[in-house]
């Protein structure tokens, strides 16, 4: 859980009031804190007047923009065929083993969540992940577990 | 016919002087410009197809003031990774195409939409616009680029539904007519372009549209970006002349096994080896946005179509029936096939299904599982059924 | 004007409409589902596709414009195997229970599949990969995902005709559905009640809570006395679902078929109706003379009428800083049940512990406002059940009357009685005209300037309507107000509401007294009438209540002998203590979403 505070009436300040700016807005709350709470979910409906119900129905439509807790780093490992074939399962459960959780689950130090996604465009250096925004690539066992600990230790 | 055979060639990563060819195209008259892109041929780069001329024209013919050039940069077709590149390493082109589009039609606003997966080049790509801008302003140009942000959604590469997504809504697709020349984004007149669509305008307007219709054939003119991956020793991004057939293709890419190419990604038609030598890669056979994966006789063509399906179910959005229902019906369907649960003969009633999704879906989305779907069951029916 | 052919047929037609309101002027048939009069086209459930010659893809024909020399076949054979298609995915995805389905018979998805794919199913059931939830939380309806197609009519209805958007698409692809906020129960959001979802669902997946077997119960329970009341807007729309055409008045047969289903006494909401105007009326006039004589500067006007459930709770959750401008009056419906359980009690001398008072209304959010905790002034539940129209209709058919051979039958007393004032609340406008009858004479000793006391300014189905009377020549007490404008504001549906809430709140409009009605056009597009409804069906129910008032010896409630005699014997005067004590109500401020 984290408290909304400011931010949303920041980021209507700089992306606007309109329908158009719900967008960005909802962007910009995930960036900072990888989910949206109903809390924040509610006060963007006021804040751009529009139905709490709108707001979710239109977060939940997008992939990226989850409506349920995420942890600190989403790892996002892609599922389509190029990386499928290339040893995406392998992938898996050396995160799902290393993390010592399932797909679609959070560690409990809220650290990091686990989830499959559709093709990210590196299917010619599959298999491939995103953690938040970064992608990583031509992947193997090894290289998954240095990129994890790289990450635990921030 | 001409035989192009499988050529390699380099006109659109080649690095150019992009302040000569804007100052060139400043000078020209609007219709000028569009005359070029009309005699070129050039065609949708997205997959679509649709003659990128005719697009400006139609929209350069609307009266009202108030129109958009956008940049169709969501590039989600699994497979396709070739906008990504086009951006990383020609970004100028395809902002340069924008201004070039934006003169044309009389459009003072370009809005380029970014799918969320490659977010983390937006910093890199700012910087390029920032530099780009000093230079269209001192040449005179008067016009605007922004970016937009998507969010994990395949559907918002539709044109109508990106439109949807840049208006803070669920990229659901509209209901055509209006399109979107007359009607876009904002409602307003506006030419959605495919990133590598403009980068290959700004090709056009450089060496202009007779020299680049010694290219390619008579129906695909040009070359194109391929995104190739799958099995194959040699991935990645290359560009090529449009008009080559599959045979010549698995000749120059394959592993020496292949038993099919999917051309067009999960939307597009799967090509067995017993049809490579017939099939052209271009609008006059299977057209495609570039993506070509391979696979050899280590593939399970099953495990092809289910996970097509499985994409399709996830990221159809979910509005029309013969799409949302449709999608689920097909996996299902195959699963129960697979596995004995359903007679085989079941996949002739699937087949039909999927002939009705691509006549009754409301977008492209829904009209293309058919494709992919009809083409490995009719190909490889011996892996489908149990 | 624009030119073109269907199934041969040549027709010319204006530029703009769409091929199926073309093909619906030659008469010809083409099956709809999310399309629906009241609301934009959306064009998603495909069930309208028709083959348009030179085109690939089949056209929806709800979202097509006719263009010059369009060939189109409603019935080819692409068309027809894509019918059959798309009817089975529907059903694929439908929980089908229909013999105990409320909507059996009544359901267009039903209506479908018997025209264009009966006998074995082509597609398998899909219903079971789903994890369906049924919201059972409202006391007003209740909502099935698994009977769900996905037409979004409630999702437009929520967004457009009412403004209130409870209810949203969410997710994508096959998770795609129908939501509330984050997937809270219906009870829980800012959903008002007022059913207008209900009454365009075309499937089972909405529909209205019903109370019949409860009511069958006490009416067959000898200890007790079960007491009917019946809203204007019922009588001149019950008719629709048995047998008769829009717009009928069917009162004396409606009193008769309470009757023969046993209620021990059957009576008026009319009645209530009257004795709200009396109570309002004297509000409404005390604040004015508060505001104008005595200056009291925190006096909140406008004030707003209260009867439309619906709309309490909508400025309940949109717009809690305008409460103390509601008028403090229970709507007529919770009048009468405060009042069953103790006036009327104590005059038959009958145990209130032993009442059972149900309602016959129009509406569904009623049910809700007799759930209210508040709504017990009695000691008891003042409103025990409340059936909408259509329930009402069904306990007709139940009890295997023959409605048409009904002798029609008169209210009984007390508590029966009413006036053309009391029936005209069920249309837009009838509340404010019910009102200025009797404020004005009042206040002026006159009638209303109106012929036939027709006060037609205020009449109408137009979204918001505005009016001004100059009061003149007063008398006695009320000379404070002469000369004064008085300046009222009508409107109907809650998107108008809306409207007109916004440029009060943003000091563009100023009024002194405002009705506002939940539903479009006023009761009579209530979320319990008959199904279906559009603009046409809803005008001839406005017409047929206006003609009931023409046809009523007595036109204003404050001629109702019942209502003059209550306060004699029982209430005292208008807003005395004992009225306060009955008749008013509070409100409490909700959540945002």
């Amino acid at each position: 859980m984290y408290q909304v505070g400011n931010l949303v009436k920041e980021l209507s300040a700089r992306h606007g009031r309109d329908r158009a700016s719900l967008m960005p807005i909802l962007q910009g709350i995930v960036e900072k804190h990888n989910y949206l709470t109903d809390e924040a979910m509610v006060e963007v409906a006021r804040e751009l007047d529009i139905s709490a119900a709108e707001v979710y129905g239109t977060a939940s439509f997008y992939t990226f923009l989850d409506t349920v807790p995420r942890g600190k780093y989403v790892i996002r490992v892609c599922k389509t065929i190029s990386c499928s074939m290339k040893g995406k399962g392998e992938i898996i459960s050396t995160l799902e083993n290393i993390l010592k959780i399932r797909i679609g689950q959070t560690t409990s130090d809220k650290q990091f969540t686990l989830l499959e996604t559709n093709c990210i465009g590196w299917c010619h250096k599959a298999p491939a992940i995103l953690i938040n925004d970064m992608p990583y690539t031509e992947l193997t066992e090894e290289k998954v577990i240095e990129i994890i600990k790289s990450y635990m230790h921030k | 016919m001409k035989n192009v055979g499988l050529n390699k060639l380099d006109y659109i990563f080649e690095k150019i002087n992009i302040r000569e060819v804007l100052e060139k195209t400043y000078k020209l008259p609007n219709d000028k410009i569009i005359k070029e892109i009309l005699d070129s041929g050039l065609k949708g780069r997205g997959g679509a197809g649709f003659p990128t001329g005719m697009k400006w024209k139609f929209t350069a013919e609307q009266k009202d003031p108030d129109k958009y050039i956008v940049c169709n940069a969501d590039e989600g077709e699994p497979g396709t990774f070739k906008d990504r590149e086009l951006l990383d390493r020609v970004p100028y082109k395809v902002y340069g195409g924008m201004v070039v589009a934006g003169k044309a039609i009389g459009a003072k606003n370009g809005i380029i939409y970014l799918r969320g997966e490659y977010r983390y080049m937006l910093p890199g790509l700012l910087k390029e616009l920032d530099e780009f801008m000093k230079i269209i302003r001192e040449i005179g140009y008067e016009f605007t680029i922004e970016f937009r942000m998507g969010s994990g959604a395949y559907i918002c590469g539709e044109e109508s539904a990106l439109f949807e997504s840049i208006e803070g809504k669920r990229g659901e697709p509209r209901n055509k007519p209006p399109y979107p020349t007359v009607s876009g984004v904002y409602g307003k007149p506006t030419s959605i372009n495919n990133v590598e669509t403009l980068v290959t305008a700004i090709l056009v307007m450089r060496i202009g549209a007779a020299a680049y219709n010694q290219l390619g054939t008579k129906d695909s003119r040009g070359s194109k970006v391929f995104s190739i991956s799958g099995d194959t020793p040699i991935p990645g991004i290359y560009e090529l002349e449009l008009g080559m057939t599959v045979q010549e293709f698995v000749n120059g890419f394959g592993d020496g096994d292949t038993k099919a190419v999917q051309v067009g990604g999960a939307s597009g038609f799967c090509v067995p080896r017993k049809k490579f030598a017939e099939t052209i890669i271009g609008f006059e056979g299977v057209p495609t946005g570039g993506s070509m994966k391979l696979f050899n006789s280590s593939r399970s063509m099953y495990n092809v179509l289910h996970n097509y399906l499985d994409f399709f179910v996830e990221e159809s959005c979910g509005q029309c029936t013969p799409c949302r229902v449709g999608c689920q019906q097909l996996l299902k369907g195959v699963q129960k096939v697979k596995k004995g649960e359903a007679k085989s003969a079941y996949l002739n009633d699937l087949v039909k299904l999927a002939d009705t999704m691509k006549v009754a879906s409301k977008c492209g989305l829904g009209q293309s599982v058919g494709n992919a779907f009809r083409s490995i069951v009719e190909n490889f029916r011996e892996e489908i059924i149990y | 004007m624009v030119t073109l052919k269907i199934n041969n047929e040549q027709i010319t037609v204006p530029e703009g409409i769409t091929v199926l309101e073309a093909a619906r002027k030659l008469n010809i048939h083409i099956p709809v589902l999310c399309n629906h009069d009241d609301l934009c086209v959306a064009g998603n459930c495909r069930v309208c596709v028709v083959e348009q010659t030179g085109s690939r893809t089949l056209i929806a024909s709800c979202a097509m414009p006719v263009s010059e020399g369009m060939d189109i076949h409603t019935n080819s054979m692409k068309v027809r195997n894509a019918r059959k298609h798309i009817v089975e995915l529907l059903l694929s995805e439908h929980r089908a229970d229909c013999t105990k389905c409320y909507k059996n018979q009544n359901c267009e998805l039903q209506t479908l599949a018997n025209e264009y794919s009966f006998g074995e199913h082509l597609f398998l059931d899909i219903v079971e990969d789903h994890p369906y939830v049924i919201d059972r939380s409202s006391p007003s309806f209740i909502k099935d995902d698994s009977k769900c197609i996905r037409c979004q009519r409630c999702v437009r209805t929520c967004e457009e005709l009412q403004h209130v958007s409870a209810i949203a698409v969410a997710n994508k692809g096959s998770h795609q559905k129908i939501s509330s906020f984050h997937d809270r129960p219906m009870s829980h959001v800012v959903c008002t009640n007022c059913g207008q979802c209900v009454n365009r669902c075309p499937t089972g997946a909405l529909v209205e809570k019903t109370y019949i077997d409860h009511v069958w119960d006490a009416i067959y329970d000898p200890e007790k006395h079960v007491v009917a009341q019946t809203a204007p807007a019922v009588r001149v729309a019950l008719g629709e679902d048995l047998g008769y055409d829009p717009g009928e008045r069917v009162t004396g047969k409606m009193v008769s078929a309470l009757k023969h289903l046993g209620f021990d006494s059957v009576l008026d909401t009319d009645f209530t109706a009257d004795l709200t105007i009396m109570e309002e009326g004297t509000e409404l006039l005390t604040r004015l003379k508060r505001a104008l004589v005595d200056g009291d500067k925190k006096i909140s006007l406008p004030m707003f009428t209260s009867c439309s459930p619906g709309w309490i709770k909508f400025v309940e959750h949109r717009y809690p800083e305008f409460l103390p401008n509601l008028s403090t009056c229970k709507s007529p419906q919770q009048m009468f049940g405060a009042l069953a359980k103790t006036f009327y009690a104590q005059k038959r001398g009958i145990d209130p512990a032993k009442v059972v008072s149900v309602s016959i209304m129009p509406c569904t959010a009623k049910k809700f406002e007799a759930d209210r905790p508040e709504m017990r002034s009695s000691g008891f539940k003042d409103v025990d059940f409340v059936l909408t129209t259509r329930e009402f209709a069904v306990m007709i058919k139940q009890a295997g009357l023959d409605f048409r051979s009904l002798e029609p039958d008169k209210y009984d007393s007390i508590m029966g009685d009413s006036t053309g004032a009391a029936v005209i609340f069920g249309a837009t406008g009838g509340v404010m005209e019910a009102a200025l009858r009797t404020a004005y004479e009042i206040v002026t000793g006159r009638e209303v300037p109106f012929k036939n006391l027709n006060i037609t300014p205020v009449r109408g189905l137009e979204g918001v309507k505005e009016a001004s009377v100059k009061i003149e020549g007063c008398t006695g007490d009320w000379k404070f107000l002469e000369g004064a404008v008085l300046k009222v504001a009508i409107a109907n549906g809650l998107t108008n509401a809306n409207k007109v809430m916004k440029s009060i709140r943003d000091g563009k409009a100023s009024y002194h007294f405002v009705e506002i009605m939940a539903c479009p056009g006023g009761c009579i597009g209530g979320g319990g009438q008959p199904i279906p409804t559009n603009q046409e069906i809803r005008q001839k129910r406005v017409d047929a209540i206006y003609s009931e008032d023409e046809h009523m010896t007595l036109r204003k409630s404050h001629e109702n002998p019942e209502v003059v005699a209550i306060y004699k014997d029982f209430l005292g005067k208008p807003n005395s203590h004992k009225a306060h004590e009955l008749l008013h109500t509070h409100y409490v401020v909700r959540e945002s979403y």
